[in-house]
């Protein structure tokens, strides 16, 4: 077994044993915290499928983030108010259950992916990079002044949503439900790596000539991953929201797209761990710095700074040797 | 509505949009010429604001806060380009990315322990408070008037620095071909240092000249600096004239999206509901704009074809 | 008279004030090898880009087997037959070998987007590609990545993955630049061999390969085609001498 291997299950052992140690000695705010790092890693899950394989730099993945809490946050709240989301031309309610707000968050950020992926993978490059930026900022100026629900004040939800023989109050319980769901996407993204489709999209970030000479689209390709990337990211949203009991405007803000992308290189770029070794530490640098400095993020720039400059390979770069790079 | 309104809203748009040139204008530079993304533009920005502030409040002097706000910027830029920029002009673009950000993070969050968390404030000086009348009966506030007139002329300026000068040969030069400029004898390190210093000062000014109708306060630079780069995708990256071009399309949809879409909507619509439609569709006017200038033309008005 | 497999019709491509290529019409017939030789700056990557679909012609056609493909962009012309090979290896680096012949059998196959099973196990694809690369030698290479190759094995692998496309027709750009005597007699062997399973339209600069694999030979020289025939008739023709041979002798 190779380190990154030893790597990944110790990460994957740690997410499965801290949550529970810290329930059994009743400290559910480190569950908490636990659990906010994991719907972290699942959003930069998504993101690293479109940045990580097909090299796509998108710095606007909040906006899909934000559309999966957005999704959560409106179905639930017509779900607490009784009132009907929409009358005609046929009647649809609100809703309490995570399956149903998971399906309709991956659905709808799905759709705004293929929106703005349609538009921006037009562009290469720095525009790209600027466009989908740009798209982020107008979700986000769009969610302000969308007063219906909340405008910038967002909204609450009181009371979070549940899962059929699951009690989602106990912290643990949404843990695992979270956990389950990243283990699933970083299942997909192994798999996805050695079939076809992942074949052509890492050839399409490498070589976009040869892929148009053997008769395929890249435009098409990249499309797709954007969509997949999009769809993951907006379910890590909707969990987002349900973790906070709370939707606001700054679910879509640039800063955390581009902590998305800075969980992905301090993790290590084309490593299927990587992300979540990087939300991981993310998280707890937040945490335990966060106590000490008020201006931790000083500190976590000249980290991030030192990674980009000088350790290209990241955490799991650093523990587990070179690997494939990113160029 | 009124022709007299419209003249001031259009006026508003022209001061708006010759501000997001200053950004724009250094953000395409820096870009055409050294082919880096640099999303620390805002915090120069920011830091140009924040000189003026303290200088303006220590001096009472708002020229003196002006030349402070210059400088001020133009030191943090080539004092970035030294220690961090320089190593990234041969990375990727997601590395420039990287970098860029956490410099954010850095200005951003050290401002915000030198300066503390609340905004400081830029009085518009004496002499330029007030309204000004115009032809036709227009009541324009004359510091507003003033920017515009700042910002023409130092767009004339950037236009005669790279037409006429010296240095506007290197600079074309090295937007075309990095070797031919070597071959030439200049000093590459020297150039780039001082574009880079080049288009902080003006993002500094920028931010100074906008700090005094607006408050001056950490993370100031990135709602500009994101408009900056719709600005640049709509006229075309590398591209001094499409930066203009661009800023002042969006200086004028955004401010004249938002005082006369609702407006609009008002004709066929209930008010709430057309206030509430107008407000929304006006936040993504610019972006829409954006988005039609991309499908006519992917790499802007004035952008080279891929 | 056989139909020819390729054909270019008054090809036409002007960049600014430089008229790259000008009323160019070629024919590739089946089981031929058919050479595209010239000086420097004739035209040849623009007629390349041309008939691959990555540069509109401003005036012209291209046909394949018949049907007239101008319309199509380079996907759609590789999908009709058109295999293509580039001057400067066009391979993914951080992958294997094996996984570069894949990619051509993906796109022969046409169905990318498959994205549960893994493609190495899908038994079609890699058969495909496996036999392409025990055509061209690099069965021993499957499994190390391109990044390790030698250029003259990388020069190879250019021409399996366009061997994995069963095409109608290869485009080859230049393949024995780079090479040395040796790897550049091996892949002339090779080149030798595949005619009889679709003609090769071989834009070369080595012209001890072009006298020796072409069955005829076109000259193009400031874009136009100044002369066309067998290789007797241009080393004979006076005005290729002239205007070419001449200074490459």
């Amino acid at each position: 077994m190779s380190r990154e291997a030893v790597f990944n299950l110790v990460v994957l052992a740690g997410l499965v044993a801290l949550p529970l140690y810290a329930h059994l000695s009743d400290a559910p705010f480190t569950i908490t915290l636990a659990t906010r790092a994991v719907i972290l890693s699942l959003a930069a899950v998504g993101l690293n499928i479109a940045l990580g394989i097909g090299g796509l730099v998108s710095l606007g993945h909040a906006v899909f983030f934000g559309v999966g809490g957005y999704a959560m946050g409106i179905l639930a709240f017509h779900a607490q108010t009784y009132a009907p989301l929409m009358e005609w031309p046929f009647v649809v309610e609100g809703t309490k259950s995570m399956p149903v707000i998971w399906l309709v968050a991956v659905v709808f950020s799905a759709l705004v992916a293929l929106g703005i992926g349609l538009l921006s993978l037009r562009t290469s490059g720095v525009y790209f990079i600027m466009i989908t930026l740009a798209f982020g900022q107008m979700f986000y100026y769009f969610a302000i002044s969308w007063s219906a629900y909340g405008g910038e004040d967002g909204m609450s939800i009181y009371v979070r949503n549940g899962f059929p023989g699951l009690n989602t109050l106990v912290p643990v319980q949404f843990y695992g439900l979270c956990l389950v769901l990243l283990c699933a996407a970083l299942a997909f993204n192994a798999v996805l790596l050695r079939s076809p489709f992942g074949l052509a999209l890492n050839a399409a970030r490498q070589v976009p000539d040869r892929v148009r000479a053997v008769g395929l689209d890249p435009f098409r390709l990249r499309l797709l991953a954007f969509v997949i990337s999009g769809a993951i990211t907006g379910l890590a949203g909707a969990l987002f929201a349900d973790l906070n009991r709370f939707v606001s405007p700054t679910m879509f803000s640039w800063q955390l797209s581009g902590e998305f992308i800075v969980f992905i290189i301090i993790g290590g770029t084309a490593r299927l761990f990587g992300p979540v070794a990087g939300a991981v530490l993310f998280v707890a640098l937040e945490h335990f710095l966060g106590g000490v400095s008020d201006y931790w993020h000083i500190w976590f720039g000249l980290l991030l700074l030192g990674v980009v400059l000088f350790g290209r390979g990241g955490l799991i770069g650093v523990i587990a040797g070179r690997g494939r790079g990113h160029d | 509505m009124s022709l007299i309104l419209i003249a001031e809203q259009v006026l508003n748009g022209l001061q708006f949009g010759i501000m997001l040139f200053l950004m724009a204008a250094g953000l395409t530079l820096i870009f055409g010429v050294m082919g880096l993304i640099n999303l620390a533009h805002g915090s120069l920005y920011m830091v140009g604001a924040f000189c003026a502030a303290a200088v303006a409040a220590a001096t009472g002097s708002f020229a003196l806060g002006l030349v402070a706000a210059l400088a001020g910027a133009a030191a943090a830029g080539a004092l970035i380009e030294l220690v961090v920029i320089r190593r990234l002009y041969d990375r990727d673009h997601l590395d420039q990315v990287l970098a860029t950000f956490a410099l954010i993070l850095i200005f951003s969050e050290g401002t915000r322990w030198v300066f503390g968390s609340f905004p400081l404030y830029l009085d518009v000086p004496p002499a330029l408070a007030g309204p000004v009348a115009l032809p036709f009966g227009i009541q324009y506030p004359l510091y507003r008037l003033a920017l515009i007139v700042i910002g023409l002329v130092v767009a004339a300026g950037l236009f005669w620095l790279i037409a006429r000068t010296r240095i506007g040969v290197q600079i074309r030069a090295g937007e075309n071909d990095r070797e031919m400029i070597a071959a030439l004898g200049v000093d590459i390190d020297r150039l780039y240092t001082f574009v880079f210093a080049l288009g902080a000062a003006l993002a500094g000014l920028a931010g100074a000249l906008v700090g005094a109708i607006q408050s001056v306060q950490v993370g100031m630079g990135e709602p500009v600096l994101i408009l900056a780069f719709v600005t640049i995708v709509i006229g075309g990256i590398g591209s001094i004239k499409g930066a203009l071009i661009g800023a002042l399309l969006v200086g004028l949809t955004e401010t004249l999206g938002s005082v006369f879409l609702p407006e609009l909507f008002k004709l066929f619509m209930a008010p709430a509901a057309a206030t509430q439609t107008g407000a929304s569709l006006s936040s993504m006017a610019i972006y829409i704009l954006m988005a039609m200038v991309l499908i006519w033309r992917p790499t802007g008005l004035f952008g080279a074809r891929a | 008279m056989t139909e020819a497999v390729l054909q270019t019709r008054g090809l036409f491509k002007a960049f600014g004030a430089l008229q790259a290529t000008e009323d160019v019409s070629i024919e590739l017939r089946p089981g031929e090898i058919h050479a595209v030789i010239g000086p420097n700056g004739a035209g040849k990557s623009t007629l390349i880009g041309q008939i691959s679909g990555a540069i509109v012609p401003d005036a012209g056609a291209v046909l394949l087997g018949g049907r007239d493909v101008t319309a199509l962009a380079v996907p759609g012309r590789a999908k009709a037959g058109l295999a293509r090979t580039f001057q400067i290896s066009q391979l993914a680096m951080e992958d294997t070998v094996l996984q570069n012949a894949l990619l051509g059998a993906l796109g022969a196959a046409g169905r990318p987007f498959d994205m549960l099973r893994p493609v190495a196990r899908r038994g079609a694809l890699r058969d495909r590609a496996e036999a392409a690369l025990a055509r061209v030698g690099l069965t021993d290479q499957a499994r190390m990545r391109v990044a390790e190759l030698s250029h003259g094995q990388r020069r190879q692998l250019e021409v399996a993955v366009a061997l994995t496309l069963a095409p109608k027709c290869f485009v080859m750009d230049e393949p024995m630049a780079g090479l040395g005597t040796e790897g550049s007699a091996r892949l002339t062997g090779l080149l030798d061999g595949l005619r009889a399973e679709a003609p090769i339209l071989l834009v070369e600069h080595d012209m001890d390969a072009v006298f020796a694999l072409a069955d005829r030979i076109s000259v193009l020289v400031y874009g136009r085609v100044i002369a066309s025939g067998t290789v007797a008739e241009i080393r004979a023709d006076p005005a290729v001498r002239e205007a070419y041979l001449g200074d490459a002798a």
